[in-house]
């Protein structure tokens, strides 16, 4: 029984080394030898961290750049731009971040976690201010909604989302931010927000104006909200990072004429 | 660790955390120690099933559960748009809802060690004390209930345990409103998402010291009961 026991377990070891060096030998091939010659010249896996309002229009991309990069893989991630700024100060794999305001960029700049010199801004946006489409509280501006119809409000939160600072910046402005503070909801991230919104569990919310038109049938744009600093998307590459050229060149396609065009049909504004 | 001490440190999660959870684990008590009796006691056709949909919470998700909740209770479903119109109330973003979603989650542990506590309570007690005259809701009173009673008490102090850390489903249903539904734990991922790494780990210390007072309570008592 044992020399049999001993021989499987032999057999064993020498069946799982064989396929780690088969599997190293498969990583060691250049694939680019199996793909045609492209415009990416490194196939590689990209981890690109993005602001939550980004969601649609960046996977939509992603499947356009995919499909003209044979090899390139994109991985998205995303989340509130200052839990997406945390997570890469804790060291999570990223190639590229693309921000949803320039303070979230400048502390990670400043935290050495980006390269400063590859931030590009690739888009701008709206703030605006929503209700659920169906059985909404009749508003006509911000100033009602001071009214005791009115019980909650969704905003992004303070400290990670940067749509609740913009929020914040154009209440203060209207002396509406200490009157209005008690009816707050803070969400996770601007999706959450309008998620709040549409299902009718708070009577308005502050959103951009391109996560609205996500859900125009199932929340109304009451109007814009000016008073705060411009929304703009600065994207960086991620200090760390070890695509760092197949990252540069997906943030270059982000300038380009037809991504721009794909960037505009979503509603964001030029960077 | 004089750094830990000198962070600035707001005490209305705590405060909030022990409400909910007290509250949370006397309705998990009141319905756990009722469908445990029926469970261990009665012949009702369908306890089995009642059982099993009442342990649910323990395996769930709890985003499962928070949808759950959100689904019966929430604004646009027919009870919380009856509440709404009628009480003008809703459980949703207030710490009421965090108080169902953890009754919600605790309820299992009463339940379980209820029933388990009720089966081992010799009957011939019972039928003595009924011919002493007791009535029956006289005999579970003053019989049945305090020869379970550690036993049932130990799955309440567990009960009580989750209670104080549900997450999940609570910031579903309640959200995580700095003052008013802001619980211990929520605290926790807000400050850990946005980098106050001093508060989480003071929080998380004082969750933790919470959290293995109860169990070590629990544990003694289950160690007497048993």
């Amino acid at each position: 029984m044992t020399p049999r026991r001993r021989f499987h377990r032999s057999l064993l070891r020498s069946l799982l080394g064989l396929s780690l060096s088969t599997a190293s030998l498969v990583a060691a091939t250049p694939a680019g030898a199996q793909t045609p010659a492209t415009a990416a010249p490194v196939p590689a896996t990209l981890t690109v961290s993005a602001a939550a309002s980004l969601t649609n229009v960046l996977k939509d991309l992603g499947a356009r750049y995919e499909a003209a990069h044979p090899g390139v893989k994109l991985q998205y991630n995303f989340a509130a731009s200052g839990v997406l700024l945390q997570q890469i100060s804790q060291g999570a794999p990223v190639d590229l971040f693309i921000s949803a305001d320039e303070e979230t960029m400048a502390r990670g700049i400043e935290q050495k976690l980006f390269d400063g010199a590859s931030r590009r801004d690739i888009a701008s946006n709206q703030v605006v201010l929503i209700v659920p489409a169906q059985g909404a509280v009749p508003l006509a501006g911000l100033n009602d909604l001071t009214g005791a119809a009115v019980k909650r409000i969704a905003i992004g939160k303070l400290a990670t989302v940067p749509v609740g600072r913009y929020t914040k910046q154009s209440l203060d402005a209207a002396k509406l931010w200490a009157p209005l503070e008690p009816k707050f909801v803070y969400a996770d991230s601007v999706r959450q927000v309008l998620d709040y919104v549409a299902r009718g569990e708070v009577e308005a919310g502050f959103v951009y104006s391109t996560d609205a038109a996500v859900m125009a049938d199932k929340v109304k744009v009451l109007q814009r909200v000016d008073g705060h600093a411009p929304v703009r998307y600065p994207a960086a590459l991620v200090a760390e990072g070890r695509q760092k050229a197949a990252a540069g060149a997906f943030l270059a396609y982000l300038l380009t004429a037809p991504a721009q065009d794909a960037l505009g049909k979503a509603g964001f504004g030029r960077p | 660790m004089t750094s830990l001490l000198a962070t600035p440190f707001d005490a209305s999660p705590l405060w909030l955390s022990l409400k909910v959870a007290a509250i949370a684990t006397g309705i998990a008590w009141l319905l756990g120690v009722a469908l445990g009796w029926v469970v261990a006691r009665t012949r009702l056709p369908g306890r089995s099933l009642l059982e099993a949909l009442c342990m649910l919470p323990l395996v769930l998700p709890p985003t499962v559960i928070g949808y759950g909740i959100l689904l019966l209770a929430g604004r646009r479903s027919p009870l919380g748009g009856w509440l709404r119109e009628h009480f003008d109330y809703s459980i949703v973003f207030s710490w009421h809802g965090a108080v169902v979603a953890s009754a919600v989650v605790a309820l299992p542990l009463v339940l379980k060690s209820a029933s388990a506590a009720f089966a081992q309570v010799d009957r011939s007690l019972e039928a003595a004390a009924r011919t002493l005259r007791q009535s029956g809701w006289s005999v579970f009173l003053r019989v049945t209930l305090p020869l379970a009673g550690p036993g049932i008490l130990a799955g309440t102090l567990l009960a009580y345990a989750r209670a104080m850390g549900e997450f999940g489903a609570s910031l579903m249903v309640a959200g995580s409103i700095p003052g008013r539904t802001q619980t211990l734990s929520m605290a926790i991922y807000d400050s850990v998402q946005a980098g106050q790494d001093d508060v989480a780990l003071l929080l998380v210390l004082i969750t933790s010291t919470l959290s293995v007072g109860v169990l070590l309570l629990s544990n003694r008592l289950f160690g007497r009961g048993a």
